[in-house]
């Protein structure tokens, strides 16, 4: 019961993934895209979590959490680059 | 009980994040885009991780961590894109117009450049 | 002062982090986590830390509950928000930009001020110049800088004065 109600939840996760990478695809502007990225970064985070608990491995969450450092410093850094970059 | 508790607040948790994804293609403009992103995800990874800690109860430190770090450096990043978005709205304008009834972070940066130009009124500029 | 004050939370909060992290049960963590979060924390090298403007008494401590509860409620009604404005045919939205003063002086309190502002219904922070906040609002309803300052965040200001005025 628990599995399958969290499986659907995955589902539905991936596919909000799938509509913000639609956002990322049609942009128009750079900071369309990046805000696109930034929230599928979120999503992508929630998906391993979910990942590592299917597979009962915890080393997964750690994955999540370095991932989800990493991408915070790759939005920052491509704001700091559309700030200098096209003014 | 407890399973089924956490998998019920995941699947509330990931409706949120379809709903930001719905708001970032339905709304006009990048600033719009941004509100339905940062705010729905949050509380949509919020619901999912505490979800998935509370099925499994030892994850749920980690999670909650996660959670926090979620809460603490979504906001930042909206700012530091809303920031670099409206600095670079000349460039940006030429790709995708936004939607701005009343823009009082132009109209201050424009009395504090051209204190003499700066126009009577009280800031209906929109910068089209 | 403030600034061991500042590192001495940071400390605490990086040590925290460690022992939830890794296995508490384990004596070799508790000691190895206890130099890297000493060192990460007093260590000139890492730059100051806002963490000191956190006033740590029995009154800041409840007001930071109640500021918490505030918060939650406040990204549960703006999720809500976002749901119906996404939701609706029409999408009802009015957005622009407009200024507000805050009260708040200190770096820690104007931080979690505007993070409060973005996750609140239908508002982001844009651009902070000192005392005043460029505050992006889905719905824009108040252009005046005292009535949109009480529209926003009112309520947060009060409760962040508390613990970190």
């Amino acid at each position: 019961m628990a599995d399958t109600v969290l499986l659907v939840a995955s589902g539905i996760a991936l596919a909000a993934l799938v509509l913000a990478g639609l956002r990322m695809v049609l942009g128009p502007t750079a900071v369309d895209r990046t805000v696109a990225l930034d929230g599928m970064t979120i999503m992508a985070l929630s998906l391993i979590a979910a990942y590592a608990y299917f597979t009962g491995r915890g080393i997964y969450v750690d994955v999540a959490m370095v991932y989800g450092l990493a991408s915070f410093a790759g939005v920052v850094a491509i704001a700091r680059y559309l700030e200098g970059g096209l003014k | 009980m407890n399973e089924t508790i956490g998998a019920f607040l995941a699947l509330g948790g990931s409706i949120f994040l379809l709903l930001a994804s719905v708001g970032m293609l339905r709304m006009p403009d990048y600033y719009n885009r941004m509100q339905t992103g940062t705010k729905a995800t949050t509380l949509g990874s919020i619901l999912f991780l505490v979800g998935l800690g509370v099925m499994r109860p030892e994850w749920l430190g980690k999670m909650l961590l996660l959670v926090g770090f979620v809460v603490l450096t979504n906001p930042v990043s909206s700012h530091a894109l809303a920031r670099a978005a409206h600095n670079a709205r000349a460039k940006l304008d030429k790709v995708g117009k936004t939607v701005l009834a009343v823009d009082a972070l132009a109209d201050a940066e424009d009395a504090a450049t051209d204190a003499p130009a700066r126009a009577a009124g009280n800031g209906e500029a929109e910068h089209a | 002062m403030k600034d061991l004050k500042g590192r001495a939370i940071r400390f605490v909060l990086l040590y925290g982090a460690w022992l939830v992290l890794t296995d508490p049960g384990k004596r070799d963590e508790w000691i190895a986590g206890g130099i890297v979060a000493l060192l990460a924390s007093v260590l000139p090298l890492f730059p100051k830390t806002a963490l000191g403007d956190l006033k740590l008494s029995p009154k800041a401590l409840f007001g930071m509950i109640a500021y918490f509860a505030v918060f939650m409620k406040a990204l549960v009604m703006s999720n809500l928000d976002v749901a119906f404005r996404v939701l609706h045919p029409k999408l009802p939205i009015n957005p622009g930009i407009v200024a507000i003063r805050t009260r708040l002086a200190t770096p820690l309190g104007r931080l979690l001020l505007a993070n409060s502002i973005t996750l609140t219904p239908g508002t982001i922070t844009v651009e902070t110049k000192g005392d005043t906040f460029f505050i992006h609002w889905i719905n824009v309803s108040e252009r005046d800088v005292e009535a949109a300052t009480k529209a926003i965040v009112g309520e947060f200001e009060k409760r962040l004065e508390v613990f970190c005025g």
